[in-house]
């Protein structure tokens, strides 16, 4: 099965994350979407690493489920919390940061 | 320290303690040092501490002329003072017959004066200053005398200089003797003047140097050119007429009597007046060929020299102050010993300083032991003292017949040589002018004892003889008055002095100074001159029995005129007061004023104004637009970006995203189209 198939289905994911990550106005889809991301890439390293018979590229595809898991955890602690204090997850209002 | 590089010279191989000799001016300078710092603290106010550091240094100095007299080492070393540059400026000591001869006498005369003082200054408010200024006056000379090179001599002689302006104006509460003290300084810095720029050229004369060795040498070589060491000797010899007291700069000398009487007598015999003879016999060389002194002839050292003998001698008649009368016999003498230098006779010169110093240390402490008894400097207010102060007067009467010159005490000795170093070197006008002053001054001298302790008492109250510590110094000078000129008693073969103290330049062979031979028939006349003007003097003052048409000669006619041209001191002070001072106070000082007025002060609104209007230009268009311009620019523009900038920072993070994923695509796109 040549790569190729691999990398359109990665790509695909990718380009659904950022449409998610870009135009979804609610925080936890927009986590769900980086998800997504992180998810093509995977798919990538595990393709490559099966095509080029090296392990490095499963084992890159190990540390980026571990630290995806960690993003999650943090980023559903930050939404919860904004939830809880502005009642709403509507991403378009918060714009503490504004300069 | 100056020690930083030692270049020692010795001429001989054993030279022992002379070259320890730096010793022997340190002491006193340390001595003043303890004085000025604990002198109160001491018992005896610190007469002790200069008494205890003079005393050694006169050890030293006895050690050192002995090593002298049985080795003749020179020792000639040096130490670096300071650089600058590629030059060094050098520090060094030159022990010779003559720095050993003049060693011995300031410190013996120093030593008598200091103990003297503890009884003369008993009880002065400022008696611990007496005696660190006397310890400084003394560490001073002797550095002087021990110096190398003319700087250091230079440095000594200032310090001389100052010392006795500190010390004749000792008790300056009276206006009289600050005035005194004063004049002396100006007068003797006058000469100075001409002191420093000879210095200088004879600097760069002989191939940048201050060695006074050197100098000697190239002069005697004739390696420096005629005109200069003309110009040089004459430049020194200025400062020889200031310090020397010669004619016309000799007026401050008898006003120095303004100090108290130790002081005199430290001035006059030891320290100051001498350091001018000491400068010609030392740089002798220069004066030699400078003047021409091998010639004969008129030479302006021997006429200023020749003047001085006179005029002094004159002036000693007609004072009535007793220290007035010893100072114009010093001024005398000392013009009896540059005439002997001026002469060729270096030797006379140098062995009359010798023996002066002793006769007139004990001359004038024996005035001031008169003056302490009736407290009054004024002949008219003593008389008869004989019998009330026995030492006093025995030594006193020594001390006239050694400067009248009455064979065989000290001065018969060095006087002949000068008389006859006059008449074998060709100046037959300083061997009359020297027989006239020998005259005048036994007759002087007689009318001084005559007047002070003759007669009948004058005075008020009940003179007293002096305390111990007063009369034992004048019996221990009394001793070298009598017996130190037989050191040199030519007329017995005996020429120790001309052996042990002799001119005398390393590596220059040809010359040779004479040494004459004893002449009997000048000494018999130099010696009946000398008697005849003490009779002279006896007969007016003693037995009072001038003959009928001289009575009262002196309140007529031309004698009359004469006596007044001598109170007046020859007009030299109104000459000096109104001509020269009047002429600087006046015209001179006005047209400083104008200058300063005008010019200088012109010159400095001018730069002040100057200064103002950049000033201002810094103020308005540096600083105000320049520099805040700047200051304001970078701030104003860091705002205005930042106005830019806080629009992008929505805080919405969906739209940093954007830009993220936009940036990416662009650099994507940038990748595939320029690779």
């Amino acid at each position: 099965m040549p790569v190729t198939q691999y990398m359109l289905l990665s790509a695909f994911l990718f380009c659904t994350g950022v449409y998610g990550v870009l135009a979804r106005r609610n925080g936890v889809l927009v986590l769900m979407s980086i998800e997504l991301m992180l998810n093509a890439v995977n798919i990538n390293l595990v393709a490559f690493s099966a095509q080029l018979n090296d392990a490095a590229g499963q084992v890159f595809a190990l540390f980026v489920i571990a630290i995806a898991a960690a993003e999650v955890g943090v980023g559903l602690a930050i939404v919860l919390l904004i939830y809880r204090n502005r009642v709403g997850v509507n991403l378009d209002e918060i714009d503490l940061m504004k300069g | 320290m100056f020690l930083a590089a030692t270049e020692a010279v010795t001429h001989a191989a054993e030279a022992g303690i002379a070259e320890k000799a730096w010793l022997i001016p340190l002491l006193p300078a340390l001595s003043f040092f303890v004085i000025l710092f604990f002198g109160k603290k001491l018992p005896k106010g610190g007469a002790e501490s200069g008494i205890l550091a003079v005393g050694a240094s006169f050890a030293l100095s006895v050690f050192v002329a002995i090593d002298w007299i049985s080795n003749h080492a020179v020792v000639d070393q040096h130490w670096v003072w300071w650089h600058n540059g590629d030059f060094k400026i050098t520090i060094g000591q030159h022990v010779d017959g003559l720095t050993a001869m003049m060693f011995v006498v300031v410190t013996f005369v120093s030593l008598m004066v200091h103990i003297y003082s503890t009884g003369y200054m008993h009880g002065d408010v400022r008696f611990t200053y007496f005696f660190a200024a006397l310890s400084l006056f003394t560490a001073s000379m002797l550095f002087m005398v021990l110096a190398d090179n003319l700087l250091q001599l230079m440095v000594g002689w200032e310090l001389v200089g100052l010392c006795s302006f500190m010390l004749i104006g000792h008790w300056f509460e009276e206006k009289n003797n600050s005035s005194a003290a004063l004049k002396a300084f100006f007068t003797t810095r006058t000469g100075d003047v001409g002191l420093m720029l000879g210095i200088i050229t004879l600097f760069f004369a002989a191939e940048h140097t201050f060695h006074i060795d050197t100098i000697n040498k190239l002069a005697l070589e004739h390696e420096i050119g005629h005109g200069v060491l003309v110009a040089g000797a004459v430049l020194l010899f200025l400062g020889v007429m200031g310090k020397s007291a010669q004619f016309p700069l000799h007026i401050w000398l008898p006003d120095a009597m303004a100090g108290p009487t130790p002081v005199s007598a430290l001035i006059h015999a030891a320290t100051m007046v001498v350091a001018g003879v000491y400068l010609v016999a030392r740089v002798y060389g220069v004066f030699w060929e400078g003047f021409s002194i091998e010639a004969g002839g008129i030479n302006w050292m021997a006429l200023i020299a020749g003047i001085t003998m006179i005029i002094a001698a004159a002036l000693a008649f007609v004072q009535d102050d007793i220290k007035r009368v010893l100072a114009y016999s010093t001024v005398s003498q000392l013009g009896y010993m540059v005439a002997a230098l001026s002469v060729g006779a270096w030797t006379a010169g140098v062995f009359h300083l010798f023996t002066h110093a002793f006769f007139k240390a004990l001359l004038f402490l024996g005035s001031g032991s008169v003056i302490h008894a009736v407290h009054s400097n004024n002949m008219s207010e003593m008389g008869g003292l004989k019998k009330y102060m026995p030492t006093t007067f025995r030594t006193f009467v020594i001390g006239t017949l050694a400067l009248a010159g009455i064979f065989p005490l000290a001065g018969f000795w060095s006087k002949d040589e000068i008389l006859l170093g006059a008449m074998e070197g060709g100046y037959p006008y300083i061997l009359i002018l020297g027989l006239i002053g020998a005259f005048m001054t036994a007759c002087y001298m007689g009318r001084c004892v005559f007047l002070t302790f003759f007669g009948e008492y004058r005075g008020h109250g009940h003179p007293h003889e002096s305390p111990r510590s007063m009369t034992v110094p004048l019996i221990l000078l009394a001793i070298p008055s009598v017996g130190i000129g037989l050191i040199n008693a030519t007329a017995f073969g005996i020429d120790n002095f001309t052996r042990w103290v002799a001119f005398h330049v390393p590596d220059v062979h040809e010359f040779h100074l004479e040494h004459h031979e004893f002449n009997p028939v000048l000494a018999i006349a130099s010696l009946g001159v000398a008697l005849a003007g003490l009779a002279t003097a006896a007969m007016v003052y003693y037995w009072q029995t001038v003959p009928a048409g001289l009575r009262g000669a002196t309140d007529r006619g031309g004698l009359r005129s004469l006596k007044t041209l001598l109170i007046e001191k020859y007009y030299l002070d109104h000459l000096f007061v109104d001509g020269v001072v009047g002429f600087i106070k006046g015209p001179l000082a006005r047209a400083t004023y104008w200058t300063n007025q005008k010019i200088i002060d012109g010159i400095v609104n001018a730069v002040g104004a100057g200064t103002r209007i950049i000033g201002r230009f810094t103020y308005d268009v540096l600083d105000q637009k320049g520099v805040d311009g700047i200051v304001n620019g970078i701030g104003v523009s860091a705002s205005e970006t930042g106005g830019v900038l806080r629009l992008v920072q929505s805080g919405r993070v969906q739209q940093y995203a954007l830009m993220l994923f936009a940036a990416v695509g662009l650099l994507g796109l940038a990748l595939i189209f320029f690779t």
